[in-house]
């Protein structure tokens, strides 16, 4: 019995180790043909272990050539990290004011925060666009961080967390003297410590592969994100597909690797608050 | 007595004095503690409704001054309904929900085999996931030389499994859109297998147990004690899943740019092309309206069949 319960097991995680790495083709070519001279990329049967091997002048030329990389590579480590920065910090002050401090409208005015969930992104681009052209805004980094800075999402996740530390904790600390700062600070935030992560993790995430709102509010070359780089470099390169797919894997690897340090976290916080985008 | 009286009043006063202005204290705490928040959604997200709603009976261009702006009522929303790229787009744009669906049952299914059938769990779950997480346009720009019309890996198998006339993909008119589709379905399958596999921990134990002791076989057990058990993610996933399929942008705006012949034109980006290329502020404001209606009345559906339709 335990015997044939071990064979099907196996059997089955044969089936799915085929099913999966089919399901993955698309990364592998992409990966393999990265290395790949141009002229081997269309071989048919599909060379999916180079034989000439070009890949550090594919890269080089991505990284270094004409349409650098390491310049827009920058630009969104800047934009990522900052946006993820700040919108953590924006959204467990809310957090924290929306489910542990008392004062006047709290409920409606978190409704009315929660309800602007809903508002699908495109349907607000143009007064916005508007708005940035108007103040300033428009074509620079701070405006595009500021687009993703206020979100209503983590401030419902970290809301979630703040909810379950007992109240009895803050009447104690209180009761010592503790103002709201100080007991945010040294009580609540170590408490929720792994929420923070989790949606630092997906925030950074998101935050890379924007491409919508870098197309819309960054005009200058200089100033562009690495989603909106790796178009542009595919419209330039048009025909040299290994470049371009050397261009698609360092656009998509730092991703890979925080999901993977993080993928804990990231798996938990999707399944936790079914969360989206 | 009196004497007593003059002696607590104070005290009772210094107290209540002391309550209203600790009360006043928290408040105003309450209020700088989410006021970031408030601010930056009032400003980015509150106003641009209402602006939105206010452009959309508007006739007026970016490349015109303000004073050009000229109310025109309902007019934008009566050409709206005449506008065959938008009629077409909104077309699109319920072909495009069968996305929904599809991916559910495949991730069900991916997620009920891998749940307790398998080894090396940990590594299913971040193989499936990969799609999601990568970046859309690197996505997009793969599966763009993938589906290559002559020369792409895909037709090549396809020819040489002895199909004359593969299909031109993103190309061709009547298969842009299912290309697109399968895009998504890839994408978007480790979404809601995570979110499966979460509604499955939830299924108590001891019901399988019951229909193992009554003999019932994995399909009966899927069918009678899985499948109900599990229909408050699966509604969860199709009114998320709908409504992000109302969002879809990134892949169209990198494929295909709404072509070909307007065959993957979908209400977003529309929108966008309406807005900052063609410029038309008023009438993409009304598109804007068209959309934030649709995905309102999605939700508002949710909050209701919630209640109704969740089998429990």
């Amino acid at each position: 019995m335990a015997n044939s319960l071990i064979i099907r097991k196996s059997i089955i995680t044969v089936i799915m180790l085929v099913c999966s790495v089919l399901f993955l083709l698309p990364f592998v070519w992409m990966l393999s043909t990265s290395f790949k001279i141009e002229a081997d990329v269309f071989k048919f049967p599909i060379q999916w272990i180079p034989e000439r091997w070009n890949g550090f002048k594919n890269y080089q030329e991505v990284w270094f050539g004409d349409y650098p990389f390491y310049v827009y590579y920058w630009n969104t480590i800047k934009v990522t990290v900052i946006t993820t920065c700040v919108s953590v910090v924006v959204s467990a002050l809310a957090a924290y004011g929306f489910s542990k401090v008392k004062f006047p409208f709290g409920k409606f005015l978190f409704m009315i925060v929660l309800a602007t969930y809903m508002v699908p992104p495109q349907a607000i681009l143009v007064p916005q666009f508007i708005l940035f052209r108007k103040i300033g805004l428009f074509d620079s980094h701070f405006g595009l961080i500021l687009l993703g800075s206020f979100s209503v999402l983590g401030t419902f996740m970290l809301r979630q967390f703040f909810m379950s530390i007992h109240n009895d904790y803050i009447e104690a600390a209180k009761i010592d003297g503790a103002g709201h700062w100080r007991i945010f600070w040294s009580i609540a935030l170590p408490i929720v410590k792994p929420a923070i992560a989790t949606y630092g993790i997906l925030r950074f995430i998101w935050t890379w592969n924007d491409y919508q709102n870098p197309l819309i509010f960054l005009r200058t070359d200089s100033l562009l994100t690495i989603q909106i780089a790796m178009q542009k470099f595919t419209t330039i390169n048009g025909e040299f597909y290994s470049l371009i797919m050397a261009a698609a894997v360092s656009a998509i690897l730092p991703l890979v690797i925080v999901f993977i340090i993080g993928q804990k976290q990231v798996i938990e916080g999707i399944a936790l608050g079914g969360v989206k985008g | 007595m009196s004497v007593k009286t003059e002696l607590t009043t104070p005290v009772k006063v210094v107290e209540k004095e002391e309550k209203i202005a600790k009360e006043k204290s928290e408040n105003l705490t309450g209020i700088l503690f989410v006021s970031p928040m408030l601010i930056g959604v009032s400003v980015l997200v509150l106003l641009p409704i209402f602006a939105t709603f206010a452009l959309s009976f508007a006739d007026w261009s970016f490349i015109t001054p303000l004073s050009q702006l000229k109310w025109v009522g309902f007019d934008n929303f009566t050409r709206l309904f005449e506008d065959t790229v938008f009629l077409k787009s909104l077309r699109n744009n319920a072909i495009f929900v069968l996305t929904v669906p599809i991916c559910m049952a495949i991730s069900l299914l991916i997620a009920v085999t891998i749940d307790r059938n398998v080894y090396l769990k940990g590594f299913f779950k971040v193989a499936f996931f990969m799609p999601y997480i990568s970046s859309v346009v690197a996505i997009a720009v793969v599966w763009q030389v993938l589906f290559h019309p002559s020369q792409g890996p895909i037709n090549q198998v396809l020819m040489s499994l002895g199909i004359e006339n593969p299909p031109l993909w993103i190309a061709d008119p009547n298969f842009a859109l299912i290309s697109i589709m399968i895009i998504q379905v890839w994408i978007s399958i480790g979404f809601n297998m995570i979110i499966y596999l979460a509604g499955l921990q939830s299924i108590p134990r001891d019901l399988y147990e019951a229909a193992d002791i009554d003999g019932a076989n994995a399909w009966v057990k899927f069918r009678h004690i899985t499948l109900p058990m599990i229909s408050p993610t699966s509604f969860f996933l199709f009114i998320t899943g709908i409504i992000s399929t109302f969002k879809v942008f990134d892949l169209i705006a990198v494929l295909t740019k709404g072509g070909p012949m307007n065959s993957t034109s979908m209400i977003v980006w529309n929108l966008y092309d309406t807005a900052f290329v063609n410029l038309k502020i008023g009438y993409a404001s009304a598109m804007a309206v068209v959309l934030f209606i649709v995905v309102f009345g999605i939700t508002v559906f949710q909050w209701i069949g919630q209640k109704k339709w969740v089998n429990y």
